[in-house]
């Protein structure tokens, strides 16, 4: 999974007739440093993530194993809200 | 399976339901050299590795596996932690 922060939310009315009903939100990577990076996903969100919280994303075909991307065209889903993180082992 | 340190830990109450009771732990990947290389990024820990250790690590659907869950999105796991690394070069 890759740490990230949800910047916005992406609403498409013309889409994927499977995809309907799905919320998408646009995930910039946050590097160890908490800075943004400059790539961005648009996932599904299966946990009620909101802009600007610090979420943990899935990308490939694990991303199709949550009852809201089975079976659909999704390769990338939010599935953590991140509370805390500890980087204790510091080069 | 790939090379890895752990470099910390991640805390996240609210995640998706079959990932509850799995710890969520920071990998940075190693090459043969157990040097650094490539981007920090985060794993389900199913074994209980400590941080600085060095482990192997599983990625994509296969992830899932070492989780005893039929589903959960989850696209890396820790599945081993490495006790010593004999390479004849």
């Amino acid at each position: 999974m890759v740490l990230g922060k949800v910047i916005g939310t992406v609403w498409s009315t013309r889409k994927d007739e499977k995809l309907i009903g799905s919320k998408f939100l646009i995930v910039k990577q946050l590097d160890l440093q908490n800075k943004l990076k400059e790539n961005f996903v648009v996932a599904v969100d299966s946990v009620g993530a909101g802009v600007g919280e610090v979420v943990l994303y899935a990308t490939g075909s694990s991303a199709r194993q949550t009852n809201v991307t089975k079976d659909k065209p999704v390769d990338a889903v939010i599935m953590a809200i991140v509370d805390k993180l500890d980087i204790s082992v510091k080069e | 399976m790939l090379l890895g340190k752990v470099v910390g830990t991640i805390w996240a109450t609210k995640k998706y339901l079959t990932l509850d009771s799995y710890k969520l732990q920071f990998v940075q990947p190693l090459n043969s050299k157990l040097e650094k290389t490539g981007e920090p990024f985060i794993a389900v820990d199913t074994i209980g590795a400590g941080p600085g250790e060095v482990i192997f690590y599983a990625t994509s659907s296969e992830a899932v596996l070492a989780m005893d869950v039929e589903m959960a999105p989850v696209d890396a796991s820790i599945v081993g932690i490495i006790d010593s690394i004999n390479t004849e070069n």
